[in-house]
């Protein structure tokens, strides 16, 4: 078992023929995982790296029976590419592309919530269920399979938790790299409730970032729903206030949101973290050893 | 991307909104005559920076004659405000607004919207408490603060602004002004990608009028390709020279007060790198993002960013090859010191595809250059080789 996808998931890829949809489709190829076709309107009918190519995703769904797409589309068309895709009946579709006007996540959100349909991104590394399928622009190689969930907002940061894992041997059950937006598709609750129903992941590693208030939201939600081990981490102590413009942000956030005010809702939730990026992997080497878990 | 008042009251006034009058000056005597144009007994002189705390910081000036707005300007224009929300340095003033004087006034109101990542709505904020306080009533009396969230499917209705309006305490006549006032901004909001909207104060007039006495909008700065009239009325001296610079090579820059430069590739390692430096007690010098593919150039340019600051006396390079190969970051790294001259410490951490033969290539060099292994060693040498 494992989170989201697996060694069966048929993927279509939105933004196919582009410089990046092609490049990261061949890594996708090339790590096993099924890549069935893609989309790019005007060149429906073509052969490329040896898949078909379609005007519509329906079209695309339809001739392929996928359940996930990836977007690799620029940013003005993302909100077109993602309602294209619910629309089409994918059930999991990973957005890729940085750079999304915030009010059009906005509506996206909103459409999607409203579907039956699972949004990953945007602005994320994707998702990877190690030697089985990965969706997304991760390096294949570090991963390995294993036990651990891991749920990141930033990119390099999962990379640097995947190749501790790696390198202790716990490795990785399903690794979902949520994205740094303000308004993303799937959160780390959301993360949190999956990883907990699922068999395969025995302890979850946690990243987040400074801004917004999702990662205390997620240490509530594990005090009360999750029996599994999390260890977390928050990046971003060090950085700055920065300039401010008025009010309206600090009367919203209620001086919520720094990394200090995070470790705190993680001590008051009982959840293990580490100050150090370094020290991912061998806080959760421990804490597995210390529950007899290894 | 920051609007000034000027900006924002000229682009509300189009949504209805009822804004005081005013007039930009960018030197002394176009104060001058501003003064005598707006015909008002008194005037209201106001630094234009992208910066909030202006009246306690002096940016804010009330004037009697044409001779003061004169003599007010002189002394604004030119300098640095340095405000509560300013860094140490201040922002530039390149323009005052002469503005209308409102005073007395009945009572200041507040109105703000942003989009709240929380309940992941475009929400807004209203109270009785106007004026420059507003932080600490939020802090201290957060049930005087009215919030409405509006659903993005149907928009802000009427009767969200009505309830927002009886709440504060508003006559029939005034309800009816801030309906339209309210229902502007969202349409505002909306149209041209708002990342953060406030009028603080908004003012009740001796005669019952409602008047927007400061306006601050924020831009969301990914969706500025729609709205180019916008883009062109950005003013870029307000924003960090070494920033701009960056941004225009697509790098990710932020300064701060410490002497470790860092280049990593992705924002969260970025912090995490900083994070880990002042773990092992050194001080980042800055953020650094150069994104997913470092290249010779990119690599380049943030060495030149990075050492532009003076104040730099180590570099560390942290970067996780996931798909781009360590040894091609390597020889970009090479390339880009014997390109720029560099004359401190730099400690090089290569990890991912390829990474030994990464560590090889710097390591036959000939360059100066430390190797790390891992994030705690590259942390470890970077703040040893400050103390060398």
């Amino acid at each position: 078992m494992s989170v989201l996808i697996n060694s069966k998931t048929k993927v279509l890829v939105q933004g196919f023929t582009g410089k990046n949809g092609t490049f990261h489709s061949e890594q996708a190829l090339s790590y096993g995982t099924k890549v069935v076709g893609g989309v790019t309107p005007g060149k429906g009918g073509t052969v490329h790296l040896e898949l078909p190519v379609f005007n519509t995703m329906n079209e695309a769904v339809k001739e392929t029976e996928a359940d996930a797409s990836v977007i690799y589309v620029p940013a003005p068309f993302v909100l077109d590419s993602i309602v294209e895709a619910v629309d089409a009946g994918i059930k999991l579709i990973v957005c890729i592309t940085e750079g999304v006007p915030t009010l059009d996540m906005l509506k996206v959100k909103r459409y999607v919530e409203s579907s039956g349909s699972r949004l990953i991104g945007p602005n994320c590394p994707g998702i990877i269920t190690p030697d089985e399928c990965k969706i997304g622009i991760m390096p294949g190689h570090i991963h390995q399979k294993g036990k651990i969930g891991i749920v990141s907002r930033s990119g390099t940061l999962t990379y640097e938790a995947v190749a501790q894992t790696t390198k202790l041997g716990l490795g990785q059950s399903t690794c979902i790299g949520i994205g740094g937006d303000p308004i993303p598709g799937t959160t780390h609750i959301d993360a949190l409730e999956l990883f907990q129903q699922d068999p395969q992941t025995q302890a979850i590693i946690m990243i987040g970032e400074i801004g917004g208030t999702a990662e205390e939201e997620a240490a509530e939600y594990v005090k009360s729903n999750v029996t599994k081990p999390v260890v977390g981490y928050i990046a971003g102590v060090t950085a700055p206030k920065g300039k401010r413009m008025g009010h309206a942000g600090a009367i919203i956030s209620g001086g919520k949101g720094t990394a200090e005010e995070k470790f705190i809702a993680f001590e008051k939730a009982g959840i293990t973290y580490t100050r150090s990026p370094a020290e991912l992997g061998s806080t959760m080497y421990e804490l597995l050893k210390h529950k007899k878990m290894l | 991307m920051n609007l000034h008042e000027y900006q924002a009251k000229e682009l509300l006034a189009k949504y209805g909104l009822k804004v005081q009058a005013g007039v930009l000056a960018t030197n002394a005597n176009e104060a001058g005559e501003a003064f005598d144009k707006l015909g008002g007994k008194f005037a209201v002189i106001k630094a234009q920076v992208h910066a909030g705390g202006r009246g306690k910081a002096g940016g804010v000036k009330v004037v009697k004659s044409k001779q003061e707005a004169i003599e007010v300007t002189q002394n604004l224009i030119g300098k640095r405000l340095v405000t509560y929300q300013t860094d140490a340095h201040g922002q530039p003033v390149n323009s005052v607004y002469v503005s209308e004087d409102l005073y007395p006034v009945e009572r200041e109101l507040y109105l703000g919207a942003v989009v709240d990542r929380a309940t992941r709505r475009v929400t807004f904020m209203a109270s009785t408490e106007g004026g420059v306080e507003i932080e600490q009533v939020a802090h201290d009396t957060p049930e005087k603060i009215f919030k409405v969230v509006v659903d993005p499917l149907v928009g802000l209705q009427p009767f969200q602004a009505r309830e927002v309006g009886f709440k504060l305490g508003l006559d029939s006549q005034q309800i009816n002004q801030f309906v339209t006032m309210m229902l502007g901004s969202y349409k505002a909001f909306i149209e041209n990608d708002f990342a953060l909207f406030e009028i603080n104060p908004l003012a009740i007039r001796g005669n019952g009028d409602l008047v927007c006495v400061d306006a601050k909008v924020a831009l969301d700065s990914n969706a500025l390709f729609r709205h180019p009239e916008l883009v062109k009325i950005r003013d870029k001296s307000q924003e960090n020279e070494r920033e701009l610079k960056a941004s225009e090579f697509d790098l990710n820059y932020v300064a701060l007060e410490g002497n470790i430069g860092c280049m990593v590739n992705g924002a969260g390692l970025a912090m995490a790198t900083m994070d880990i430096i002042k773990l092992y007690g050194g001080k980042p010098a800055n953020f650094l993002d150069v994104g997913g593919g470092a290249t010779k150039g990119r690599v380049i340019e943030a060495f030149k960013i990075i050492l532009a600051d003076t104040s730099v006396k180590a570099v560390l390079i942290n970067i996780f090859g996931g798909i781009v190969r360590c040894d091609m970051i390597a020889e970009a790294i090479i390339a880009a010191i014997k390109e720029v001259h560099v004359n401190v410490p730099v400690v090089v951490r290569l990890e991912g595809n390829n990474s030994h033969l990464g560590g090889e290539i710097l390591s036959n060099s000939g360059l100066d250059l430390i190797a790390a292994d891992g994030l705690a060693d590259a942390a470890q040498k970077v703040v040893a080789s400050l103390k060398k």
